[in-house]
């Protein structure tokens, strides 16, 4: 473009001259791996595959975690006790999903919501179903429903959804919180 | 300036691939080791600084998963760079000058055996010119291994007697990955990998981890007998253009020498963070370290080369012999970027 040459000063060859301006480039980019899972996840993982939900103890504050990451993020040091925990929790905060995005396995509106299995003290991430989105609240008892047997393998796939178990609200005293109480190492 | 020591340095056992445990899990014996050595629990540490990258293991935010290692809860001081540790001791060393705190716990982890390490590493390079062309690390080293040799400032037989070296000292070094003993003649008779580079002048590919104690003033006294006091630290960088740069020296190893004071005393031993043989000839070139300086007891990175973390392993390597009393005034040095574009040089020093 003339502009070009002129905003910069500089003389452009013949053949460049009047050209348009690159305005972007495309460098795609791909590196494959093979994701390590590690000790905590592999054992949460295979738990899954025998329809188990295996949280981890923290030896120092007695924290049930839930996935399991190996360590507890109070203490720092690795858990070492395996929890097989019920299939049911309480609701602790939840959202309702009304936006379509690319990749998207649901209909809208659905509910994700963060339950917190009963003896666990951090909350589950999964979807929550056969509930009407406008029914949904913190507090809501909740139990896991699992894929056909022949389906079930080492993911949270395994389980399909949550859905209200019948069982009358749980008192949750701080909505979002889990266990955690007052900042008790403060 | 406030004196500032390392206390305390742990490492893992290399390996070439750690199938069995993810990052945090292989990075949490390393910090316990650091703090117990130091005398201190985790409520002991001020400050935590971690560097690492999401890109070797392909995990999107593991250095925050890695950081529930350390038990941040409640909430701490912390910080982490994307990079080698060594810039995050730099920081924390920059943060204890401040005064408010005393101690600070710095990590850094590399798991390169689930991707392909060496096509990872061309995605720091510039976006629109080179990147594109994927150059793996391999070639863009054997680019200045041959101006090197084309300028006359070494030959191969000079790489290969660095080789035969570190892989000999390796020997006394547990947590070294790769260690032997043969002569240099040997080592030439090898074939080429990338020419001018054999297999044996690069790094073995690594996972591994690392955790260093530093702390201030009368703490470090209390709590190390002989602790490796920080009395010149300093980094520089060269254009991230490889066509601008003079390949056959570091000019900004050499800057950040002079600013640390390497040249104020006697130096008896450096760790320099050379990964590839002929690299170690450049730096000590440019640090002015004569044939008297013990270069490497550990093995260097030719022998374990946990991406991110073998540049805070130099300064752990340097600063636990002067823990240990075998020697009193000792370089460490780490390296980033392509081809030695970025070094950071620290003068470590026992009390006189």
């Amino acid at each position: 473009m003339p502009g070009t040459q002129e905003s910069t000063g500089l003389t452009l060859p013949k053949a460049l001259q009047g050209v348009e301006l690159v305005k972007s480039v495309r460098t795609p980019a791909e590196l494959r791996y093979q994701y390590t899972a590690g000790a905590a996840t592999t054992r949460f993982l295979t738990g899954l595959a025998q329809k188990k939900i295996m949280g981890e103890r923290c030896p120092k504050c007695g924290k049930v975690y839930v996935p399991p990451r190996g360590c507890c993020a109070s203490d720092g040091v690795p858990t070492t006790e395996q929890v097989d925990l019920p299939h049911k929790g309480t609701v602790t905060s939840f959202c309702i999903v009304n936006v379509q995005f690319y990749g998207q396995a649901m209909e809208v509106p659905y509910t994700s919501a963060l339950v917190l299995l009963d003896g666990a003290d951090l909350s589950l991430m999964h979807l929550l179903q056969e509930v009407a989105v406008e029914d949904v609240h913190i507090g809501m008892r909740v139990e896991a429903v699992w894929v056909d047997d022949d389906k079930i393998g080492p993911t949270l796939e395994s389980i399909r959804y949550f859905r209200p178990n019948g069982e009358p609200d749980a008192d949750v005293a701080q909505p979002g919180e889990h266990g955690w109480g007052e900042l008790e190492h403060a | 300036m406030r004196d500032v020591a390392i206390i305390s340095f742990a490492q893992t056992d290399h390996q070439r691939a750690v199938t069995n445990a993810n990052e945090v899990e292989m990075l949490m014996p390393v910090t316990a080791a650091a703090i117990e050595r130091a005398g201190m629990t985790k409520d002991d540490i001020g400050f935590t600084c971690s560097g690492s990258t999401d890109y070797l293991a392909g995990t999107a935010f593991s250095f925050v998963s890695t950081l529930d290692g350390v038990g941040p809860w409640p909430p701490i001081q912390e910080s982490h760079v994307e990079m080698d540790g060594a810039w995050a001791l730099y920081e924390a060393w920059v943060k204890l000058q401040l005064g408010d705190i005393d101690t600070a716990l710095i990590y850094s982890y590399g798991k390169s055996s689930p991707g392909p390490t060496h096509e990872v590493q061309s995605r720091q390079l510039d976006p629109y010119f080179v990147a594109p062309l994927w150059p793996d690390t391999i070639s863009l080293s054997a680019l200045q291994a041959r101006a090197l040799l084309e300028a006359g400032k070494a030959t191969e037989k000079d790489f290969a007697d660095v080789v035969a070296r570190s892989r000999k000292a390796a020997l006394g070094n547990p947590h070294a990955q790769l260690k032997w003993d043969k002569p240099a003649d040997q080592v030439l008779a090898e074939p080429m990998l990338v020419d001018p580079l054999r297999k044996d002048d690069c790094p073995p590919i690594t996972d591994g981890a690392a955790a260093v104690v530093l702390a201030a003033d009368d703490v470090a006294r209390a709590h190390c007998s002989r602790p490796a006091w920080i009395r010149g630290i300093d980094h520089r960088i060269e254009s991230a253009v490889l066509g601008l740069r003079e390949l056959t020296d570091s000019p900004s190893t050499r800057s950040a020498g002079q600013k640390a004071g390497v040249g104020n005393g006697s130096v008896d031993l450096a760790e320099l963070h050379a990964p590839f043989s002929y690299q170690e000839l450049i730096l000590r070139e440019a640090l002015g370290l004569g044939g008297d300086v013990d270069i490497n007891p550990s093995g260097g990175a030719l022998c374990a080369n946990p991406i991110m973390a073998a540049g805070l392993i130099r300064f752990g390597e340097a600063a636990q012999r002067i823990m240990d009393g075998n020697s009193s005034r000792a370089v460490a040095h780490a390296t980033s970027g392509a081809c030695l574009q970025q070094n950071l040089v620290c003068m470590l020093e026992s009390d006189s």
